[in-house]
């Protein structure tokens, strides 16, 4: 009896002053980490979006897209970039459940008129050199300029407009599936979203 | 105690990958580039280091029978300070190797050395054991990453090598491509070793 509360006091203490130790590193780094993770959508909110003055993250409309398995709401946030005070582009973030491993983020921009400015992949599990080509520059660039009714939003062996990776053709499809289902949303709630006050004003 | 020999043995002699087999979960899945084999190495090390401290100074106060419960609240306390710390002030490394940092916990390799090595021997053979190991490890890892890179993707830390007409061999980017250049490599190192005696 003995020798067994002391085996349950050691391993109580070593417990304990390791739990301590985890609260105060948690304790340091939480305000660079919040820091670093906002200027992580800043970057990509830029990235996609036309010149702006104002700060998107701070400006943004929140609305709701469904429920999930377990019943709580699923929002999608629209933030809003302005110049001059002028609404000039906005950017939400989709995800594409589809790829060839787990989900592909992605941070689409838009103009007023629902025509994409940019994208931006912001996390991926796709094989390196294969699938991960879809982070490149050239094929990111396809979807500047586009709307929803300018091009066939498939790959081009699906018969679309769209380029897809050689050997890689489920990547690319679940990002333009993506793509497009985002821009079908801001279409159908526009309204909402360009006139409503938002969190800003 | 030899520290040299503490140190130099985890390099080649008693590799972990290639002699030990130790590890092999993140060996196999995190080698799919020169990079990342090389990032994962680098945090294992870190991590086996403050672990084989941490442990050959408590060596005489952990009693034998709850040991392995003390070392694993050990090691994943290390595992997680290193996640925080390289989230809050290296997050492009944080991004590159996020996914697998976690997976440093269950590196069997970490549990390992605790066991056979810092619980029998004090701080300062620990530490070189630990460095030894780790840096045999991180070297393990890149070699294989950078087989596998090399052969499936054409380059090597990202910068092509072959030019725009080779065609990669993709299968070596893939899970099985894992276990067949894990598997030539250590035919090619036991065939070495066989012609040195």
């Amino acid at each position: 009896m003995k020798e067994l509360s002391r085996l349950a006091l050691v391993l109580t203490i070593i417990a304990a002053a390791a739990g301590l130790i985890l609260s105060l590193v948690e304790g340091v780094t939480r305000a660079p980490i919040a820091e670093v993770r906002r200027q992580e959508t800043l970057k990509a909110l830029r990235a996609v979006l036309p010149p702006i003055d104002n700060a998107p993250d701070a400006d943004n409309v929140a609305l709701l897209l469904g429920k999930d398995r377990k019943g709580r709401d699923l929002l999608r946030t629209f933030y809003r970039g302005k110049l001059e005070g002028k609404l000039a582009g906005i950017a939400f973030k989709v995800v594409a459940p589809d790829g060839y491993s787990g989900n592909i983020e992605i941070m689409v921009g838009v103009d007023p008129e629902g025509r994409v400015v940019g994208i931006e992949i912001l996390t991926h599990a796709e094989t390196p050199g294969l699938g991960s080509k879809i982070t490149a520059p050239v094929f990111k660039d396809q979807f500047r300029g586009k709307g929803l009714d300018d091009v066939d939003w498939r790959v081009k062996k699906d018969g679309g407009s769209f380029d897809q990776i050689t050997g890689a053709t489920v990547s690319p499809r679940a990002v333009v599936q993506a793509v497009k289902i985002g821009l079908e949303f801001f279409r159908e709630h526009r309204a909402q979203i360009v006139d409503s006050k938002g969190s800003a004003e | 105690m030899n520290l040299v020999r503490e140190f130099s043995k985890g390099i080649w002699r008693e590799n972990a990958v290639f002699k030990l087999v130790l590890g092999m979960c993140p060996t196999l899945a995190v080698t799919t580039s020169a990079e990342n084999g090389l990032g994962m190495g680098l945090a294992t090390t870190f991590v086996l280091l403050c672990s084989n401290a941490a442990i050959a100074l408590l060596r005489g106060v952990i009693p034998a029978k709850v040991r392995i419960p003390a070392f694993i609240v050990i090691i994943a306390s290390f595992v997680t300070v290193v996640q925080l710390c390289m989230e809050a002030y290296v997050y492009d490394l944080y991004k590159a190797l996020g996914i697998f940092i976690p997976l440093i916990v269950v590196n069997c390799l970490i549990l390992g050395r605790a066991e056979a090595f810092a619980s029998k021997n004090p701080l300062l053979p620990s530490l070189a054991d630990g460095l030894g190991m780790g840096l045999g490890f991180t070297l393990s890892l890149f070699v294989l990453g950078a087989v596998r890179e090399l052969f499936g993707s054409g380059a090597i830390l990202g910068f092509s090598l072959f030019g725009g007409g080779y065609i990669p061999f993709l299968l070596l980017i893939l899970p099985p491509g894992a276990f067949i250049s894990l598997g030539l490599l250590l035919a090619g190192m036991n065939r070495f070793e066989a012609s040195r005696r």
